[in-house]
């Protein structure tokens, strides 16, 4: 799939522009239900992988472009994205990937959304047409605005292509589960982050320790062995987790308990009650009947900050107003991110 | 940007002093001298006055004083920054930041250090080295800078490509604006929900706000280690294996190249028993547990002999790798024994174009008649050309920074960036011009203006103002077909 829709989408802007009407930036649709402020403007169209350069490391590809269209373009050269980023119902594009900022079970080892990001193409609110970063590993030409458009939610503008760092996919795959209960498994992934090893994904999931080991197959094998406990029968948990289909993100089945993602010091105690633990304790989900404000008190004891789960957060300080303002002065993308009143 | 003209009003500086110890301002011009320039030392002017505030409570207070009276302030680290982003402006004031050179926190738990900004970037490293930890990103003044210059400038080093940039490394910061606001961004988890004003702050070069602290992951060191030199006959033979040991999946800690000026100017220079007829060397270390790293140098060992290389050596004891570094760290120096000035550059390219650009530099070395040599991370694809010249011929001073500009260009024609990692600061105003479009420079301006709109912080940086963009492409003739290639061109 590949359509350069760009003429049409900067016509979009400046004709909202023009009669003051806001725009709701819809991609795939599979992390952010269409929500009802302002017009949706369909940005998935704008489509396809610009440049592709296995030996730089490095993809180009419109917003609209699909995740699976990008992985499975990348696997055919084994490399992959290593910010693994959730495809929600097998679905998502890679603008909507950068745009969430939402980043894999790798994170912490294989780095984020925004690591990756090295530059990008995008219309700002006056409908301009503007090129930040570019292909290449280093660039400090200039405030780093590509990086600040990961988990901006569109609320900056929309974004027409983005060149990403690309890695190479490990050579071995292999995961171990060590049954454990939370506080062992907390302890476990903070002592061995500070030894070096082939780790490349942790995950308590309630009943036991999931570890994958990634890289060189001399080096997972030997890592196995220290590491212990019994290969996981399952290995594809991994994309489970990444794409959130694991029994705790399933909200029918859990009587209205609310599901909070709690970003925070990894060695931070953990909440009582049902919870996902993931990058090394640095990401966890929580399932409570807590009210917002507890569960808020324990995200800021632990040094982090708590969300709903799969919700945009808000922009709401009055810099990250200013910053908007600057970008979108009539403040015409995605309004509801943002109190406009407040502009 | 014009600064106002501003008073040497009395008044203000006494209300500096007042806020500060006895001694941490400074306005005798002797005792201002070591602050007029950063290293970037062609370019100087001196301060109007320098606070050297002892707390993080006293940085408010100066920059509420300064916001108050309009004065413009200039943060400053440890002053070792390549493109003149601590230069002083003539009417304001440098705030130096080195007297903030606590480690406030090492937190093991959590594997972070939370310190200063003036605390040195390779003290970090060294607190933490008993637990066997560290701080990724090592430019190469990590014995002197500091890691609110490396925040600044976005720091990267010899190993960035395998363990990434100052922005991949740290986790928190702590930043007062002129405003008087203070920003808590991050923490000591990843990813905080909001805009990615960590990210944004990561190279600003201190034209948003005042880092007053700083929170960096700390890694585990590998166990293994091995360094492989490779020699080629030719520098495309060279650049093509460094294409080639990437996109056959290996990602190096570290993948330098020298050619053959900067190698034998090492060699006379730190004796690291580099072949001394070889066109270009590459030097490549590989890390990871004792199995991976075993793995990995047979591995690039025979991909380097693929693509050409005459001699390998392989560096397996710490005093054999510790030798071989040794000249390539000593590079700048050894050049600089060679010719009276040299002038660094700081592009990065696509490293496809590598040899295309290499063989574009040497026919503009010979146009100029000066020489250029090369020594880089070939990794990132980020080059470090070296312009050899002699500021007491006349002329020549002009030539460098001429020849300088159109290499810059050509960087910039194949996909690159005028500057990958010593940062725009004073000395690429004028080469921002060709990477940058009107529409993003205003851009730019507004974000500026979103954390400062008063325009007080570090004044005339990073950003070139239309205006300049506009006489340079008047000015500008493409490929260096200059009518009058001696004249001063601002």
């Amino acid at each position: 799939m590949s359509e350069d829709r760009a003429a049409q989408l900067i016509d979009a802007v400046r004709s909202a522009a023009a009669d003051g009407r806001q725009l709701t930036l819809l991609g795939a649709g599979s992390k952010a239900p269409a929500a009802n402020h302002g017009n949706a403007l369909a940005v998935a169209e704008h489509a396809g992988v610009l440049d592709y350069r296995p030996e730089e490391l490095v993809l180009t590809a419109r917003g609209g472009t699909p995740l699976a269209d990008v992985q499975a373009l990348l696997g055919q050269h084994r490399q992959q994205l290593p910010f693994e980023p959730p495809m929600i119902g097998g679905r998502g594009t890679l603008g909507g990937a950068v745009a969430t900022g939402w980043s894999g079970p790798g994170r912490p080892w294989r780095g984020a959304v925004r690591d990756a990001v090295l530059g990008v193409e995008m219309i700002n609110g006056l409908g301009e047409r503007l090129v930040f970063g570019g292909q290449v590993m280093k660039n400090v030409a200039g405030y780093d605005l590509s990086r600040l458009q990961t988990g901006a939610w569109g609320s900056l503008g929309i974004l027409l292509s983005i060149s990403v760092r690309v890695s190479p996919q490990p050579e071995r795959e292999y995961t171990c589960r060590l049954a454990c209960g939370a506080a062992e498994a907390l302890a476990w992934m903070r002592q061995w982050a500070r030894r070096f090893s082939p780790i490349s994904a942790t995950c308590f999931d309630g009943g036991a320790l999931n570890v994958r080991l990634s890289g060189m197959a001399e080096s997972v094998e030997a890592a196995a062995s220290r590491v212990g406990g019994e290969q996981s029968p399952d290995p594809s948990l991994w994309q489970a987790l990444r794409d959130r289909e694991l029994p705790i993100f399933e909200t029918a089945a859990q009587g209205g308990a609310a599901l909070w993602q709690i970003h925070c010091a990894p060695a931070a105690k953990l909440p009582t009650g049902p919870c996902l633990v993931e990058w090394g304790g640095a990401r966890r989900w929580w399932r409570t009947d807590e009210p917002p404000s507890a569960v808020r008190a324990y995200a800021a004891e632990a040094d982090g900050a708590a969300l709903p789960a799969g919700v945009a957060p808000s922009f709401q300080t009055p810099l990250m107003r200013r910053l908007k303002r600057a970008f979108d002065p009539q403040a015409l993308f995605n309004p509801h991110l943002i109190d406009a009143d407040a502009l | 940007m014009e600064v106002l003209p501003l008073m040497k009003d009395t008044r203000v500086l006494e209300r500096l002093r007042s806020v500060l110890a006895t001694g941490a301002l400074i306005t005798e011009p002797a005792a201002m001298r070591p602050y007029e320039t950063d290293g970037l030392t062609a370019i100087r002017e001196m301060p109007w006055a320098v606070a050297l505030p002892g707390s993080e409570d006293e940085v408010c207070e100066v920059l509420a004083v300064c916001r108050e009276h309009s004065v413009p302030v200039v943060p400053r680290g440890a002053g070792t920054g390549l493109s003149g982003g601590a230069r002083p402006v003539r009417d304001g004031l440098v705030l130096g930041l080195s007297k903030l050179n606590r480690i406030l926190e090492v937190d093991l738990d959590n594997c972070i250090a939370r310190v200063q900004p003036g605390v040195r970037n390779l003290a970090i490293s060294e607190a933490v080295a008993e637990h066997g930890l560290y701080y990724a990103p090592d430019p190469s003044s990590q014995l002197a800078c500091s890691i609110g210059g490396n925040v600044a400038e976005n720091s990267g080093g010899v190993h960035c490509l395998k363990y990434g940039l100052t922005v991949h490394n740290v986790v928190g910061l702590k930043v007062r604006t002129i405003d008087g606001d203070t920003l808590e961004l991050g923490g000591k988890g990843f990813d905080y929900p909001g805009y990615d004003l960590l990210a944004l702050l990561c190279g600003s070069e201190g034209m948003l706000g005042v880092v007053t602290e700083v929170t960096v992951r700390l890694l585990p060191e590998a166990p293994a280690k091995v360094v492989l030199l490779a020699a080629f006959r030719t520098l495309e033979a060279a650049a093509g294996a460094v294409t080639r040991i990437i996109s056959e999946g290996v990602i190096p800690a570290g993948l330098e190249l020298m050619d053959q000026l900067t190698l034998r100017a090492a060699e006379d220079f730190a004796n690291a028993g580099y072949p001394r007829d070889a066109a270009a060397i590459l030097l490549c270390e590989l890390d990871g547990d004792a199995a991976e790293a075993r793995a990995l140098q047979g591995y690039a060992a025979r991909l380097f002999g693929e693509e050409g290389a005459y001699d390998i050596r392989q560096a397996e004891s710490a005093e054999h790798q510790a030798r071989l570094w040794a000249g390539r760290k000593a590079a700048f120096p050894a050049v600089g024994r060679i010719a009276p000035d040299y002038y660094c550059m700081d592009g990065t390219i696509p490293r496809a174009a590598l040899a295309e650009v290499l063989k574009g530099i040497g026919e503009l070395s010979e146009r100029y008649g000066l020489t250029v040599g090369n020594v880089f991370h070939a990794g990132d694809g980020n080059l470090h050309p070296l312009i050899l010249y002699d500021a007491n011929q006349e002329g020549q001073v002009e030539l460098a920074e001429s020849i300088g500009r159109e290499i810059l260009e050509l960087c910039v024609s194949v996909g690159g960036t005028v500057t990958g990692e010593h940062g725009v600061g004073v000395e690429k105003l004028t080469p921002m011009c060709a990477q940058f479009a009107a529409a993003e420079l205003a851009q730019f301006e507004r974000v500026k203006e979103a954390f400062d709109p008063a325009r007080l912080l570090n004044p005339g940086k990073a950003i070139p103002t239309l205006s300049r963009c506009a006489e340079y492409g008047g000015m500008h003739v493409h490929r260096g077909e200059l009518p009058f290639p001696g004249l001063e061109r601002f």
